[in-house]
């Protein structure tokens, strides 16, 4: 079984990001960029598939600049075998990115996609589910444990309430989360050896996808400073202020 | 809590923009590493030290390691570490693919010694006396020694030692008393005692492959009759066509010391009883077989330096921004809080600005002799592959006691600027100055180091090392002293390569009649050379920061910003050092030598 694991070049988890002066974004000139996190599991849960023979090949992907490349070799040095780059300068939405991912699985058919749950910059948590829509396949959010077997698989997936198991018919998009594993470390010689595999390049024209943004972002601003708190004489000073003054009660 | 993120962009900038990193690139056998693979390993490397290594510093500091009846275990965690750290690759980053190594060069060798010394300077140890042994072993072993051991040591699977030092000799190796009796077959029976063994006995690995001074029975008295022997604790054996671990050899543990720092580094008393040994090279040549181990040990000692000036630095500089306290001199500058943070105050600026300096400084010094190792390895011209070699020489002395120095200095100046905090154990810094104290001793303490620069170093070949030095810092003033922006930093360099260069000549006129004025003027003279070299390390990153400002500085006005004032104040603040140096050595010897041992 081919499996194809999409991944996003995000802002590293460590950086405090700033807001741009325009307010048009956030600032990521020369701002340290990694794997985003959930993608990085979803790698990881690929090469674990693979190790245990369940899946013969694993393409990782990619929608971006050229800078992206980078993201595709970390996944290359993972263990991944080949890499595609969708490459544009042009702002992505959700929705686009499903829509190229789409044209990918089209080409090459895997038995299996596998991404992270979200991306830890927009937060979006659509991308995956537009996936399946667009393919009309199942799809198996917020997974905790994966186990492929013939023609299925079982999900178990982290809900609000607890934990859901799926069976799912394959292909499928699984989406990963938290809990899923441990991604590695990437070797010394798959760091060399990635420098080696495949990595294809693609234009959104290219796949016939038409990747102009849905939605207009109109400002981007900073979270709202934490104000100072107030001190109350007693409870029912803190009663009469949570009714009438935060009118949260 | 102490904290540690690898500084990936100073780094890069020193790599890429300050020494051309690239260039290693073009040296036969180094076409693989090309810039963008030694980003993707040494980011790879500090997730690593970041995330595997650092969270273990401060609890094996205060585990340290555990002796029982001949075994030594190691802190919890060090051995999931070590696996990891073998499976990764690492160990053998820099050995010859050919005994399954990644062949990648010095220079990147040079940047994860520093990242791992940050994050764990005691877990450095081990893999680090295993290249020691690696290297020896390439350089001077027999092609079945080589084949034997070599790939385990590349693998990690076993791991290596040094063992020079006896109870009576550290110094002066001349004076051991190991001894080595041929047997028929080839091999020695080696018996001795030796001691302050890092890593010669542990539970981090399947093996330990102990390279031995000893002296063979006709040996000629002193240095000249040292022999080096292989001793591995388990006798290797063939089994299915893989070597592993055979019968015990006669070699143990005895004890370990109970030490200031690195306690998570097993320093061990070994016992030789008549333990089966391979001569490694010729009889009686151990000592310069093993020198050429020395001299990659100790620019691997100047990293630890580094290393720890730079965690040390980093938390002392998070504690300056947060720890609120008094007021700024000239008025309030945070009136919204119950004081300011400390880094308001000049005193407080002055102590992390020269950790800042220094760290800088030396990490371009550092990686600028990185690079020299693979060109004096590496170039296709024998020429220039000498003239290299010739720097890497002349500057290993220089750095190893200066950085080491200095990565105290900067764990002590963190200390103080963590005030009472600093002293106690919670806050981790001052186990980096434990840590750091012992830099300054092992691998030939810093006396030697500047007895080797001004007796060695100095004279050798009339004067041709120092010129691998003089020569590029001269041509450098030269193109850059009509520079206008340039002239502040232009003009004091000059000034103190011109004094260094008198002293130079000084000390080598007195040091020619008497040997107790160059070692009268030794520590202050590799000080003066030292700063001088840093000196002309800044003037560089300053060049460089003032051409990227002028051309838009791509977003990154501040970092550029930040070099340039960092090399004002070195200018300004560390390098007039060099006058006091230069004065205290012209002194002379006198002052040193008039008191009488009996009326100190």
């Amino acid at each position: 079984m081919k499996v194809l694991v999409a991944v996003k070049r995000v802002i590293d988890a460590y950086v405090t990001v700033r807001v741009k002066a325009d307010q048009s974004g956030v600032e990521t000139a020369n701002v340290k960029m990694s794997m985003n996190p959930f993608c990085e599991i979803a790698v990881e849960e690929a090469i674990r598939m693979k190790e245990a023979g369940k899946a013969t090949e694993i393409v990782a992907v990619s929608a971006g600049p050229a800078t992206c490349q980078e993201t595709l070799r970390t996944a290359l040095a993972m263990g991944a075998d080949r890499a595609i780059l969708i490459q544009t300068d042009a702002e992505l939405q959700p929705l686009a990115v499903a829509k190229l991912l789409a044209a990918v699985i089209d080409k090459e058919n895997p038995g299996l996609v596998l991404m992270g749950k979200q991306g830890i910059d927009g937060e979006h948590n659509q991308t995956g589910q537009m996936v399946a829509a667009l393919k009309n396949w199942a799809q198996a959010t917020f997974a905790s444990k994966i186990e492929v077997g013939a023609g299925e698989a079982t999900v178990t997936r982290e809900i609000d309430g607890g934990l859901e198991t799926l069976t799912i018919k394959l292909p499928a998009v699984v989406t990963t989360d938290l809990r899923l594993n441990e991604p590695r470390y990437a070797s010394l010689p798959n760091i060399m050896q990635a420098k080696r595999k495949p990595l294809e390049t693609l234009a959104p024209e290219a796949l016939g996808v038409d990747i102009t943004p849905r939605f207009k972002i109109l400002k981007v601003t900073e979270p709202l400073k934490r104000q100072a708190g107030k001190k109350v004489a007693n409870v029912d000073e803190l009663i009469d202020k949570l009714k009438n003054e935060a009118k949260v009660i | 809590m102490p904290s540690y993120k690898a500084p990936l962009e100073n780094i890069h900038f020193v790599l890429h923009e300050v020494l051309d990193v690239a260039q290693v690139a073009a040296l036969p056998g180094y076409e693989e590493a090309t810039p963008d693979l030694i980003d993707q390993i040494i980011e790879e490397g500090a997730k690593v030290c970041e995330e595997v290594l650092f969270p273990l510093n401060q609890s094996g500091d205060a585990e340290g390691c555990l002796y029982e009846n001949g075994v030594v275990r190691t802190p919890k965690g060090f051995k999931e570490a070590y696996r990891l750290f073998c499976e990764g690759g690492w160990p053998g980053l820099v050995a010859d693919p050919q005994y399954g190594g990644m062949g990648m060069p010095h220079v990147v060798n040079c940047v994860l010694q520093e990242l791992i010394c940050s994050a764990n300077m005691s877990f450095g140890m081990y893999p680090g006396l295993s290249e020691g042994a690696y290297r020896a072993l390439y350089l001077h072993g027999s092609q079945e020694q080589k084949d034997l051991y070599l790939p385990k040591l590349t693998t990690g699977e076993w791991s290596g030692t040094m063992c020079l030092t006896e109870p009576h000799c550290g110094t002066d190796l001349g004076l051991i008393k190991t001894k080595a009796l041929p047997n028929d077959d080839g091999s020695c029976n080696i018996t001795g005692t030796k001691i302050f063994i890092s890593a010669g006995e542990h539970d981090l690995a399947d093996n330990i492959v102990h390279l031995v001074l000893a002296k063979l029975p006709d040996a000629p008295e002193g240095s000249r009759g040292i022999s080096l022997f292989v001793v591995p604790k388990f006798l290797p054996r063939q089994e299915g066509g893989q070597v592993k671990p055979g019968a015990r050899n006669g070699v143990s543990c005895g004890s370990i010391e109970h030490k200031m720092g690195i306690k998570a580094s097993a320093t061990c008393v070994m016992n030789f009883d008549n333990a089966q040994g391979w001569l490694v090279g010729e009889p009686h040549k151990g000592l310069k077989a093993m020198f050429t181990m020395m001299n990659a040990a100790r620019l691997g000692v100047a990293m630890q330096g580094l290393g720890i000036a730079e965690v040390a630095m980093q938390n002392g500089l998070n504690y300056a921004k947060e720890r609120l306290q008094m007021r700024a001199l000239d008025g309030a500058k945070a009136p919204d809080k119950a004081a300011d943070p400390i880094i308001v105050h000049p005193d407080v600026r002055r102590m992390l600005l020269t950790s800042k300096a220094f760290t800088e400084g030396a990490r371009a010094l550092s990686y600028w002799v990185g690079i020299e190792l693979d060109r004096a390895h590496k170039h296709p011209d024998p020429a220039i592959r000498q003239e290299a070699d010739d720097l890497v020489a002349l500057m290993t002395p220089i750095i190893k006691a200066y950085q080491t120095d200095m990565g105290f200095e900067a764990a002590s100046l963190a200390m103080q600027i963590h005030g009472g905090h600093g002293y106690i154990w919670d806050y981790g810094v001052e186990q980096y100055a434990r840590d750091a104290r012992i830099a300054m001793i092992y691998e030939g303490t810093n006396g030697i180091q500047a007895l080797d620069l001004v007796g060695r170093k100095m004279g050798q070949s009339y004067g041709r090392l120092l010129r691998r030095f003089f020569h590029p810092v001269g041509a450098f003033i030269e193109t850059h002293q009509n520079n206008l922006q340039m002239q502040e930093f232009i003009f004091p360099l000059a000034k103190a390569v011109a004094k260094l260069q008198q002293l130079t000549a000084s000390v080598a006129m007195k040091g020619l009649k008497d040997s107790t004025e160059a070692g009268a003027a030794s520590a202050d003279y590799l000080r003066m050379f030292a700063l001088v070299a840093l000196g002309y390390m800044w003037a560089q990153m300053a060049l460089v920061a003032q051409e990227k400002i002028s051309a838009g500085a791509g977003g990154r006005v501040g970092f550029y910003d930040s070099k340039l004032k960092t090399a004002r104040f070195y200018f300004a603040r560390m390098l007039p050092e060099t006058e006091a140096h230069f004065r205290k050595a012209m002194a002379g010897a006198e002052s040193l030598m008039e008191l009488e041992a009996a009326n100190f």
